[in-house]
């Protein structure tokens, strides 16, 4: 709200006095350490930035950060912000949400708030279970799990909260993991830099319910050959050697191939800006699940109005066409008559 | 226009006309400028529109029916009168629908044109009403509108399907002429409301002409009437409707606070209109957002309440529902926030177009928890302004969420407003926090968001964007003071009283309720306690009970949470109270608890407000006296 230099601060600064209380061994530490290191480094002041959440695990978030938060009802959050971000232009508005916050009690709030494209930052923890709940099947949960709610199995086909995103007109949508904190700091950034909604899945061990969920693509061992880093103008590959790649044959599908065999020219070329988002939609659809060769990265990166710049510009459109608003003229102004 | 000397003008006090037709006859838009033109010439005047939940139920059934009610009077009236005097019916249906509830030998002004067999078969007339005897009791007049406003159209050279658009227009010349109203403000609100329409314009304008001239000529009316205007209190006047006076409150209540209006709304009948109206203002800075869904509207509202705004959300009764969990949450939050419900018939969708007070337990209890919020009705269209203007004093003030309570019936009815003196409005101030109010143990200063304020209870209003003062809200319990999430169950029990006491507090700001008893309170046998839109019906009902020269009082409330501080003493002071509500009996609910009186509930449930007569009625019957109401004997003066 100044012009005065933004002091510098360090992690500490950013840190709350509260006890940070999530399991140990949860993914959502790393997370907040990502945030917390991340923030000192963008230039932002702590009073102008505010975490929003909802309920859930992940939920706590803003408890932990020194900046202002509202820990605040089951899948609202993404509302809440929007209050907030359209009417106070000047923040930094975040939204902290899980699979079962954003994708299923929430899901109306999530679509509406991307397809305004509300200046908001929604960090969406997915760990594909109900955590605080004590280990219920989420709308990310693969078909066929096993909780206490699905003794026999799951029935229902899972969300992929990417195609969920691209499908209501997100203008920023990317995926990171909680194994890689650079990463993800790359995610933070770029959705932060980005004026408009930005959605970042952020693919999160839940431990406790639901441990090693994404082992098979974010272990150690197992990222150079199942994780797919996306890089925009750069061709698709990945493997240790970059031996791998993705290319889009005549067909319109994607595939997985070997360079060696398709040739370099072969391989897809990123596009992250491009306008029409089937190809960013094809791409998240690449992977069936956190078991197959998965894209990480910036998926789509657009510019559209942002919805709060909008509503502002009307403001001054209708000041200046009309003058500013005088109580004594709207109250007349449907006809008056005087009496004595 | 020239104005021929009609055979003969007759003077009446008042009169009550009822305008009833198709919903796509454009009733509504007729009523209400019979009612301008008629503020305008000085009369006092209220209104009673009554229109299906369907846009365009089937054309010419019972189903379809719209209908406007207006009271005009040469002196001060309440109601929209019990029973309308002229009753001017587009089709058969409109006649069918409405006949019933006329004034015994009223006047029936009919568009005969419309009564041609498969009319009659759809309105369920087995017989042409004009024909078989069944209205022997009316004054009858039938006036062929449909094919003598299609004769002006030819005029202008509209094809005749376009023309016959304008039949509205043509009743509208006829009534007024009726009863003597000036043509020029109608000819001047035709041109303009038409204006680039050139067709339109001149068909509506000439059709209304034809109207007019054909009462004049046709030698069809022995005489017409002449309603003078009401004495009133020197000052500017303009007519105004229970939405569009609330959504101006609104405005008002910012500027006073100088707050950023904020309303976060989804669409809902019978409130969307405040919606609209506040849409149209953004040059006051108003921010309207039409959210993805009822709990997005109250969402976006608290998100701008967090960030400074005064954060509005508007519903109706369905969308009260579906708000009450965020309302809890602005409870604990201690956010200013104020819920307009507009309320309507129910339980579920119920009716959605016709009014009723049946929401106020819900209000007071609809959420889970000890979760204490207070209460605010509007009594009348006009006073929807001042009831907004409180609902916000109270939120800002004491930072809580308030309810303001209004009703079909207010928001779509109007009625001459006496514009208030801007200087009046109370100071509302914001009062944000800019500094520390705490030192920890170890000396330093920090910001506690639950210390509060000990005259009011309010905790501090710090909004994002101030330094130092970063802080943590949300729905879990928070520690007192210091607002740190707390699950101290001592704490908890402390904070609900803090919570509730809060609420209580309010009362110490608050008037007291007045009573108006020419007796002094407590001296009639009998009071009357309302709340919200009875209010009209109640003293007009006890103004009949006066002039029989028997004593009754009246109390009407305005704040239902917390009530004000003398209510117990003046519910002590009868030994007898009544409470007519449009539900079965929730304020007499309310006061029973509280204060341990044999308040008797009089209910109505509907979708219509409370005729006069009906108040008169149950007084009477609670004095013990002759019960027997004659018809319909309107407002009479105070
Ligand atoms: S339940 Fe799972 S998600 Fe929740 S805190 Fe524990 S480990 Fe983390």
């Amino acid at each position: 709200m100044t012009d005065v230099a933004v002091p510098i601060t360090t992690r500490k600064d950013w840190a709350s006095d509260q006890e940070v209380r999530w399991c140990p061994g949860c993914g959502d530490y790393s997370i907040l350490a990502a945030i917390q290191m991340l923030l000192p480094e963008l230039g932002v002041r702590r009073e102008n930035t505010v975490f929003v959440s909802g309920i859930g695990c992940a939920a706590r978030f803003p408890y932990y950060m020194n900046t202002y938060g509202m820990h605040s009802i089951h899948g609202r959050a993404p509302a809440i912000a929007t209050g907030l971000a359209v009417t106070r232009p000047d923040l930094d508005v975040w939204v902290v949400s899980g699979d079962g916050d954003a994708l299923s009690i929430g899901g109306n709030h999530l679509i509406h708030a991307l397809r305004r494209n509300v200046n908001i930052k929604i960090l969406l923890f997915n760990n594909q279970i109900y955590g605080l709940t004590k280990g219920q099947y989420s709308p990310t949960s693969e078909q066929g799990k096993v909780t206490k709610s699905t003794p026999f199995g799951s029935l229902e086909t899972p969300f992929n909260p990417i195609s969920v995103a691209l499908g209501a007109e997100a203008t920023f949508v990317a995926r990171t993991h909680d194994m890689d904190r650079k990463h993800m700091q790359e995610m933070f950034r770029r959705a932060h830099a980005h004026r408009g909604a930005a959605i970042v899945e952020i693919y999160q061990n839940c431990n406790v319910f639901n441990d090693g969920a994404f082992n098979a693509i974010t272990g150690r061992d197992n990222r150079a050959d199942m994780l797919i880093p996306l890089e925009h103008g750069q061709p698709i590959r990945f493997g240790a050697d970059g031996q791998r790649g993705v290319a889009m044959p005549a067909d319109g599908r994607l595939q997985l191939v070997d360079v060696a065999e398709v040739g370099e020219d072969a391989v897809l070329v990123h596009d992250e800006a491009r306008d029409d988002p089937g190809l960013a939609f094809a791409l998240s659809r690449l992977s069936r699940g956190p078991f197959e060769p998965t894209p990480i990265g910036v998926f789509r990166d657009v510019q559209r109005p942002e919805y709060g710049d909008g509503m502002a510009r009307q403001l001054v459109d209708a000041q200046e066409r009309k003058g500013p608003g005088d109580l004594a003229s709207l109250l007349a102004s449907g006809g008056t008559w005087t009496v004595g | 226009m020239s104005t021929v000397i009609p055979r003969q003008t007759k003077e009446l006090d008042r009169v009550v006309v009822r305008f009833a037709g198709d919903s796509g006859d454009g009733m509504q838009l007729t009523g209400s400028q019979f009612t301008t033109v008629s503020s305008l010439f000085g009369n006092d005047t209220a209104t009673l529109p009554d229109f299906p939940a369907e846009i365009r139920a089937p054309a010419g059934t019972l189903a379809g029916v719209s209908a406007f009610q207006v009271h005009i009077s040469d002196h001060d009236i309440l109601t929209p009168g019990d029973a309308p005097n002229v009753l001017v019916a587009m089709n058969p249906a409109a006649l069918r629908a409405n006949i019933g509830i006329m004034a015994a030998g009223g006047t029936v002004i009919v568009n005969s044109d419309a009564f041609d067999e498969r009319s009659l078969d759809k309105a369920g007339y087995e017989a042409n009403p004009l024909g078989d005897g069944s209205l022997a009791s009316f004054t009858v007049y039938e006036v062929p509108m449909t094919s003598l406003t299609m004769e002006v159209g030819k005029e202008v050279g509209v094809k005749p399907r376009d023309a016959e658009r304008s039949k509205n227009f043509f009743a509208l010349g006829l009534v007024s002429w009726l009863y003597s109203r000036p043509v020029e403000p109608t000819l001047d609100w035709i041109a303009k409301r038409f204006a680039g329409r050139d067709d339109v314009r001149e068909v509506n304008a000439r059709a209304f002409k034809a109207g007019y001239h054909f009462g004049e000529t046709a030698e069809l009316f022995d005489s017409n009437y002449q309603v003078r205007p009401a004495p009133a209190e020197p000052g500017t006047y303009t007519n105004v409707t229970g939405n569009t006076a609330l959504a101006w409150g609104l405005i008002a209540a910012a500027q006073q606070a100088k707050l950023p209006l904020f309303l976060g709304s989804y669409p809902i009948t019978p409130a969307s209109d405040i919606l609209h109206e506040l849409s149209k203002h953004k040059n006051f800075g108003v921010r309207t957002l039409q959210a993805e869904d009822e709990i997005a509207g109250i969402g976006t509202a608290i998100g701008a309440a967090f960030g400074g705004s005064l954060a509005v959300t508007t519903t109706s009764g369905p969308g009260l529902d579906l708000k009450s969990e965020a309302l809890g949450l602005a409870v604990n939050l201690e956010l200013p926030l104020v819920v307009v419900d507009i309320q309507r018939g129910g339980p579920s969708t119920g009716l959605p177009t016709k009014t009723e007070q049946s929401d106020l337990l819900h209000a007071m209890y609809g959420r889970h928890g000890e979760s204490p919020v207070p209460i605010v009705a509007a009594r009348t269209p006009s006073d929807c302004f001042g009831a907004a203007v409180e609902a916000a004093r109270i939120a800002v003030t004491y930072r809580t969420p308030v309810i303001l309570l209004s009703d079909g019936y207010l928001a779509n009815g109007s009625e001459p407003w006496h514009l208030p003196d801007l200087a009046d409005l109370p100071a509302i101030d914001a009062a944000f926090a800019t500094e520390p109010n705490h030192t920890d143990d170890e000396g330093n200063p920090v910001f506690w968001p639950y210390e509060r304020d000990p005259e009011t209870g309010a905790r501090p209003w710090a909004v994002p964007g101030t330094p130092g003062l970063e802080h943590r809200i949300g729905g879990l319990e928070k520690a007192h003071g210091s607002g740190t999430v707390s699950y101290d169950t001592m704490n908890h029990e402390r904070m609900t009283h803090e919570r509730a006491d809060k609420i209580a507090g309010i009362a110490r700001g608050i008037a007291p309720v007045e009573v108006d008893d020419p007796g002094g309170v407590g001296g009639a046998p009998v009071l009357v306690l309302g709340w919200g839109s009875t209010y009209g019906a109640i003293a007009a009902g006890v103004r009949r009970v006066r002039a029989r020269g028997l004593a009754v009082a009246h109390a009407h409330l305005v704040h239902l949470n917390p009530f004000p501080a003398n209510l117990g003493d003046v519910l002590r002071a009868y030994p007898t109270v009544l409470v007519p509500e449009t539900n079965l009996g929730q304020l007499a609910r309310l006061v029973r608890a509280e204060y341990l009186v044999d308040a008797r509930p009089v209910s109505k449930v509907q979708g219509l407000p409370f005729r006069a007569a009906e108040i008169e009625a149950a007084v009477l019957q609670a004095l013990g006296t002759d019960t027997s109401v004659h018809g319909d004997e309107g407002d009479v003066a105070s």
